[in-house]
């Protein structure tokens, strides 16, 4: 198992991207919020472009999601 | 007038072998005169095998069927005489653009490749292509050659033997038997010769109905594949629209599950569809129309004993990417060459496995493909869907979401990476001519280079010395000598050599690489030459 994936802290603006992303969802319907969460998703994996990254990406937020 | 599919093509007439006491025992027989069965006979009477062609009918197929014909079964064609003929009968298209709802979100264009002679694809009629085969093979047979369809000769039993194969014929006249060393079941996605044998398939059945439709019209829309996801006409659907020869108009509409097939295939209810598609203006005649579903899966293994499975009888794909009449020509072009070998006792029988390991792999990366092209248009999940449409919509906007639509991944030729009959890479050379590769096409003055190639082993150097033959084990190889001046255009040196100076191939007669190396070393030719015929 590699470790190419940040897990460590590394947003400039934790806070401020946090808030940016939750307003960027305000007033829309779900099926608009989750277009615009895909959408997101598939911008911010063409910029890192490393399948190895990716895949740990997936792996690490399918081992940390929230029995319910 | 009578279309094509209604003229008997090779009407029933009685056989001597209905007359003899004993059954005759023919070296190939093959069963089903369509694209692969007619191509995988022509193959082997060209290389002097005696071949028999049975078919439970006696005229081309019903309908249009396949219509996309790829430049690397086109080039097969052109080793079996008829390459020529078929691009003259089609329409030749290389640009492809796909719709999202009532946006172009994206166009792609399938360059050309220069220095190769056939075109990225033509669409022609699958009735049509059989046509063309079907005079090649009376233009054949008139130069003596040993092949010959045998119409409305229905197998009705095979019966499996070490050293042959026996069939029960039913023909308009009664029944008769006849044997064969080798049988070749290229009688389609139904099989009865797989369920005569008791094989079955192994795959993923997908549940979405898709209506088929060809309409005669005369429309200026250009010679492109127009594909839509979540057309206004065929809404939370989609639809594809590709022109083939004599103003005929293929029309594919996802119907989605759970539908009534006979209403849907009503003309008055396929008439409104297309009208809401084309335009209340639009005038055309339907020519024929289908309901179809599929499948993506294959047998276990496509040799059983001395019976070998080609074509949709081995491996069925969905229709997204033009992968299946396209990958049963490649089964054809695999199978023949080694048939002929062993025939003449040049091979031993197990190199007939190797048809099955190099098929198979083909066919995996074909319903890889077309399983994923699948799972793209009828998304199976809401979250899917969700997914699926965020690339659209990105693709409108930004070039890098454009390679993740997908409406079908077009078929490319297989590359046999490793397959027991290549030997190890020995030349610094491009990947795309590595053994287990079709050889890619380049300009040779008024000739092209697979024209050259032909249909047995050829030593290719390229500024390199070798004998001009040599033979290992009663199989002979024929050198080519070129050198990278004998193509101006350097394509030659571009796809062989890259920055090597010099480079020998060993090609295997459906011209896919068997070695490569940067000098001609004999004692490793001859090992390649053995492995490549299955003896090492």
């Amino acid at each position: 198992m590699s470790d190419k994936l940040i897990l460590s802290p590394n947003l400039d603006n934790a806070d401020g991207f946090f808030d940016a992303l939750a307003r960027a969802h305000d007033g829309l319907k779900k099926s608009s919020s989750d277009a615009l969460n895909a959408r997101l998703i598939f911008l911010l994996a063409n910029h890192i472009g490393d399948n190895e990254v990716l895949d740990e990406a997936l792996n690490a937020a399918q081992a940390s999601g929230h029995q319910r | 007038m009578s279309k094509i599919f209604d003229v008997p093509l090779y009407a029933y007439t009685r056989s001597p072998d209905q007359d003899e006491g004993m059954p005759v025992r023919h070296p190939v027989v093959i069963i089903g005169a369509g694209p692969v069965g007619l191509a995988t006979a022509i193959d082997l009477a060209q290389q002097g095998i005696k071949t028999v062609i049975l078919d439970d009918n006696d005229r081309v197929s019903f309908g249009s069927r396949a219509i996309c014909f790829a430049k690397r079964p086109l080039e097969i064609m052109d080793r079996l005489g008829c390459g020529e003929r078929l691009v003259e009968h089609g329409v030749q298209w290389d640009t492809g653009k796909v719709f999202f709802d009532t946006r172009q979100v994206y166009e792609f264009s399938l360059t050309e490749e220069e220095g190769h002679k056939n075109p990225a694809f033509i669409n022609l009629q699958q009735y049509t292509f059989e046509q063309v085969l079907v005079e090649r093979i009376r233009e054949m047979q008139a130069e003596g050659a040993p092949i010959e369809i045998r119409g409305h000769n229905k197998v009705e039993a095979i019966g499996q033997h070490d050293t042959h194969v026996t069939l029960e014929v039913d023909t308009p006249e009664g029944s008769y038997t006849i044997e064969a060393q080798w049988l070749v079941a290229c009688d389609g996605a139904n099989s009865p010769t797989r369920r005569m044998l008791g094989l079955d398939f192994d795959g993923q059945v997908f549940e979405d109905n898709f209506l088929i439709a060809d309409v005669v019209m005369k429309a200026d829309f250009p010679s492109e594949r127009w594909f839509w996801f979540d057309p206004p006409f065929n809404r939370g659907q989609s639809a594809l629209l590709h022109k083939q020869p004599d103003n005929v108009w293929r029309i594919d509409l996802q119907l989605g599950r759970d539908i009534d097939k006979e209403r849907e295939k009503r003309p008055e209810n396929v008439m409104t569809r297309l009208k809401e598609m084309l335009g209340d203006e639009a005038e055309f005649d339907l020519e024929w129309v289908s309901i179809y579903t599929f499948q993506c899966c294959r047998m276990e293994r496509f040799r059983h004993g001395r019976t070998l499975f080609a074509g949709d009888s081995a491996h069925q794909v969905s229709p997204f990417g033009a992968r299946g009449a396209n990958s049963g020509l490649q089964d054809a072009d695999n199978v023949a060459w080694k048939l002929k070998l062993v025939l003449d006792g040049k091979a031993p029988e197990t190199l007939m496995d190797s048809y099955h390991t190099e098929r198979a792999y083909g066919a995996d990366e074909n319903i890889l493909n077309s399983t994923r092209s699948t799972e793209f248009i009828t998304p199976k999940s809401e979250m899917s869907r969700i997914l699926r449409d965020a690339v659209l919509d990105l693709s409108a906007h930004h070039e890098f979401a454009q390679p993740l639509v997908n409406s079908g991944r077009l078929s490319v030729p297989c590359t046999y990476d490793g397959s027991m009959l290549n030997s190890a890479d020995a030349l610094a050379a491009p990947d795309l001519t590595r053994p287990g590769s079709p050889c890619p096409d380049a300009p040779l003055g008024e000739d092209n280079l697979l024209g050259k190639l032909g249909n047995a082993f050829i030593l290719l150097t390229i500024d390199a010395d070798a004998p001009d033959s040599f033979e290992e084990d009663g199989v002979t190889v024929s050198r080519l000598a070129l050198s990278v001046r004998d193509d101006p255009t350097l394509t030659l040196k571009r796809q062989y050599l890259g920055d090597a100076t010099a480079g020998v191939y060993l090609i295997r007669p459906d011209q896919h690489v068997a070695a490569r190396r940067e000098a001609f070393d004999e004692p490793h030719f001859r090992a390649a030459l053995r492995r490549a015929t299955g003896k090492e």
